[in-house]
């Protein structure tokens, strides 16, 4: 198991204690483990060292402020600089009309899928979108646009007789103006950026339709292999944006830094889910939390939702935003986390646990950890404040386990709302200080979870 | 049939290349220096060995020139493969004949891994094995990928079996074994329907197909094999460990190794689980199957392979 960013970034930076000003030399151990951690999260190796260098020359001469671990000044400039780099550009879709969008990528990452998805929010938006099937070549991926565009109510062309891709794009285009349709998204083939005959066909069909908008879809859990993509795919077509997939799983998306990095092209969209209405628009700074593994409570809601009601969902969700999550909460949602299926997965996007095993006891925990909260009232539950020594005993005796266990669950649930209260207050210094905080203390997170 | 060994060799020829491309530089013609060494961490960093196995190679050959000053590019890629091929010693996996009738294989993995093109093209292999072979179209869930398999199976002239969209998967499994069982087929091959690792309710619905198959016979699905996608990084060996939590694999099938990804995450995967692994996927055509092989994969990498040199 690969340790976390953020668990690597703290043990790398723990070495900055106690010097007085960022050198090269005091912080070349730190910067080989940041890289170290960025390669594990599947950045590429050169934007990985370009990247570690960028932040170095940031740091070297910075004095180390009185009160701050020395570590928190660096993570927080790391944390920035990605933010930054992968926000740059413009996120919105072009403004013309009739809008053109032309979706490429490889086999199997998702393009189909998001041209459905694609559709359905321009619709949302007041366009009449038309999708148009390019993809000759897998088998019945026609017939997969054609039953999601009729499931969205969007217009649909295909020429299942033809083989000239760059002739269907020029028919869709005239299918289009016919009826009324102000925005047209060509579904094409999955390519290999090597296969020249290919890349050649979707060059012709770029030149025939003159779209506005070129976006590549890429599997948010792409490797190292996507520097090559994104190079290849863009200097053939002149990319205006990204779409990552499939980050409803728990890929760390470290190939977005690598393409953001390679082509400048701005990331638009995210997929989310199966479903066509699992599509969001980009935020740079959950991604970069995201990378550097420091939790995703959004991401953890919207995995919530899937399997608890909305309203329930929506409380939830409101009650961490207000940092107003007390035991019972917790309780509840250790019941639903039993529902949701990996723990792991679901643990890496607790703010600040990302670092934290799921080891085979992890059920046997869990079931303590619930009796431990089955053991006290409702008002202890709520308001956990009045546990004293004497209730703590009465607690632990019910539950059958050590006073020990007692406070130390009650311990990391105090920090856990501390978190949520720094999320809350956007406070992202303090948040940084909070996280190394408890990694001093070795672990993040709470017994059995 | 004509023409089928050549493609194969073809295809492969294709991943050589692709695979050795980087590192031939390095390991041709010149002398070991410190910055070969530094192109070579690259090289492997770049082929997403991970930071475990790239460290162990290059260590073992740091190791090596720090002996002799002298060493050749050439024995260091023979070192690298030495260590690689140690690493993955026991990964190939080795379909052995059908002791029971139908023997099943289940298809799983992540959306668009490659799932239904590789139940088609094992089908299709053991077809021209002479082996009598059914598909079962168990994703019910996507849009037209029933249509899918059915295109596959009608191209091969194999047998499919389906229901209608929005299907319990696990009836289909449950009825498909039954036609294949009283028509004597010799293979089952249960394409699924792709599901992200970190969905409970998804990997409940793998075990109830399994469940449902063990009503006709306690030990099937006797393959319960992961299909990857090469080009993926780290997260595959997350991948790899739900769905053996879950599911319990077998085998392991990488796919689309036919573009530059050199598929170093199945060495993580390896490392971590002992998965077998039994084939790669080196294109969209029904021949595009490759039994893997420790030695012509580690030599490849390190542009050793004979084809090559
Ligand atoms: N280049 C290449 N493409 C592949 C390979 N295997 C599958 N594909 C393509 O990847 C895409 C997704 O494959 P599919 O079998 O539908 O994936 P599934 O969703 O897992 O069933 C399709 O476009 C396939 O043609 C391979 O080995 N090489
Ligand atoms: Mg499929």
């Amino acid at each position: 198991m690969f340790e976390s960013l953020t668990e690597k970034l703290g043990s790398a930076l723990r070495n900055l204690r106690g010097v007085g000003t960022l050198t090269e030399a005091n912080m070349a151990d730190a910067l080989k483990e940041v890289r170290t951690a960025l390669l594990a999260a599947d950045v590429h190796f050169k934007v990985a060292r370009d990247f570690v260098e960028r932040v170095q020359t940031q740091c070297v001469g910075q004095e180390v402020l009185k009160g701050v671990a020395p570590g928190q000044q660096v993570v927080k400039i790391i944390h920035d600089e990605l933010v930054r780099l992968l926000g740059e550009g413009e996120t919105n879709l072009s403004a013309a009309r009739p809008l053109k969008i032309l979706m490429v990528g490889l086999h199997g990452s998702g393009k189909t899928t998001s041209t459905a998805k694609l559709g359905k929010l321009l619709k949302k938006r007041g366009y009449r979108p038309l999708v148009a099937a390019c993809d000759i070549y897998r088998p019945a991926a026609i017939d997969q646009l054609e039953i999601l565009a009729k499931q969205e109510e969007l217009s649909f062309y295909a020429d299942r007789a033809s083989r000239d891709v760059p002739a269907i794009g020029a028919a869709a285009l005239a299918a289009a103006s016919a009826d009324g349709s102000d925005c047209v998204i060509f579904d094409t083939a999955g390519r290999l950026q090597i296969d020249a005959n290919l890349i050649e066909e979707v060059k012709k069909l770029r030149a025939k339709v003159q779209p506005d908008e070129v976006l590549l879809v890429v599997d948010g859990a792409l490797g190292q292999e996507a520097v090559n993509v994104a190079k290849t795919f863009h200097e053939a077509l002149s990319l205006t944006g990204l779409i990552l997939t499939k980050l409803d799983g728990d890929a760390r998306g470290g190939a977005a830094l690598s393409i953001k990095s390679i082509t400048g092209v701005p990331i638009k969209f995210i997929g989310m889910g199966e479903k066509t209405g699992d599509f969001d628009t980009f935020y740079p700074d959950r991604l970069a939390s995201r990378i550097l593994g420091m939790g995703d409570v959004v991401s953890l809601v919207e995995k919530a939702q899937e399997h608890i009601d909305q309203k329930d969902a929506e409380r939830m969700a409101e009650k961490m935003r207000k940092a107003d999550f007390n035991l019972e909460d917790f309780l509840a949602q250790m019941q639903q986390v039993k529902k949701m299926g990996s723990m792991q997965s679901l643990i890496g996007m607790m703010p600040g646990m990302s670092g934290v095993e799921v080891g085979p006891d992890a059920e046997k925990q869990m079931a303590r950890t619930e009796a431990i909260i089955h053991s006290m009232t409702y008002q202890e539950r709520r308001k956990p404040e009045v546990l004293n020594g004497s209730r703590r005993q009465r607690i632990a005796n019910g539950a059958g386990v050590k006073i020990v266990e007692v406070n130390q669950l009650l311990k990391q649930f105090q920090q856990m709302q501390k978190m949520m209260k720094m999320m809350k207050g956007g406070g992202g210094k303090k948040m940084m200080r909070q996280m190394e905080m408890m990694q001093r203390q070795g672990k993040g997170g709470f017994p059995g979870m | 049939m004509f023409g089928l060994f050549k493609k194969f060799k073809d295809g492969f020829a294709k991943t050589v290349k692709a695979i050795s491309d980087q590192t031939a530089g390095i390991f041709f013609g010149k002398r070991i220096d410190a910055d070969s060494l530094e192109e070579l961490e690259e090289a492997l960093y770049t082929a997403d060995f991970g930071v475990e196995t790239t460290a162990e190679i290059l260590a073992e050959i740091r190791k090596a020139y720090t002996a002799d000053e002298t060493l050749q590019g050439r024995q260091a890629a023979e070192i690298g493969a030495a260590v690689l091929t140690r690493v993955l010693a026991g990964a190939e996996g080795a379909l052995p004949p059908p002791a029971t009738k139908p023997t099943v294989i289940a298809m799983i993995g992540v959306n668009g891994s490659g799932k239904t093109t590789t139940a088609a093209k094992l089908a299709w292999r053991l077809k021209g094995d002479g082996q009598m072979v059914t598909l079962a179209a168990c994703d019910t869930f996507r849009a037209a990928a029933v249509e899918q398999l059915k295109s596959w199976a009608t191209k091969l002239d194999i047998e499919v079996i389906a229901s209608h969209p929005g299907a319990d998967a696990a009836a289909v499994a449950f009825d498909a074994w039954q036609a294949a069982k009283a028509r004597g087929r010799d293979y089952l091959i249960v394409d699924t329907a792709g599901r992200l690792h970190t969905k409970g309710h998804l990997m409940d619905e793998l075990a109830k197909i399994r469940r449902v198959l063990q009503k006709h016979d306690p030990s099937a699905p006797q393959h319960r094999w992961l299909v990857v996608d090469g080009s993926l990084g780290t997260n595959s060996i997350e991948q790899a460990k739900v769905f053996h939590e879950s599911f319990g694999l077998t085998g392991l099938v990488v796919t689309k190794l036919d573009g530059t990804s050199r598929g170093g995450a199945l060495v993580g995967i390896w490392r971590q689980l002992k998965i077998p692994i039994y084939f790669l996927g080196l294109g969209e055509q029904a021949e595009d199957l490759q039994p893997f092989s420790v030695e012509n994969y580690a030599k490849a990498v390190f542009g050793l392979d004979d084809q090559k040199v």
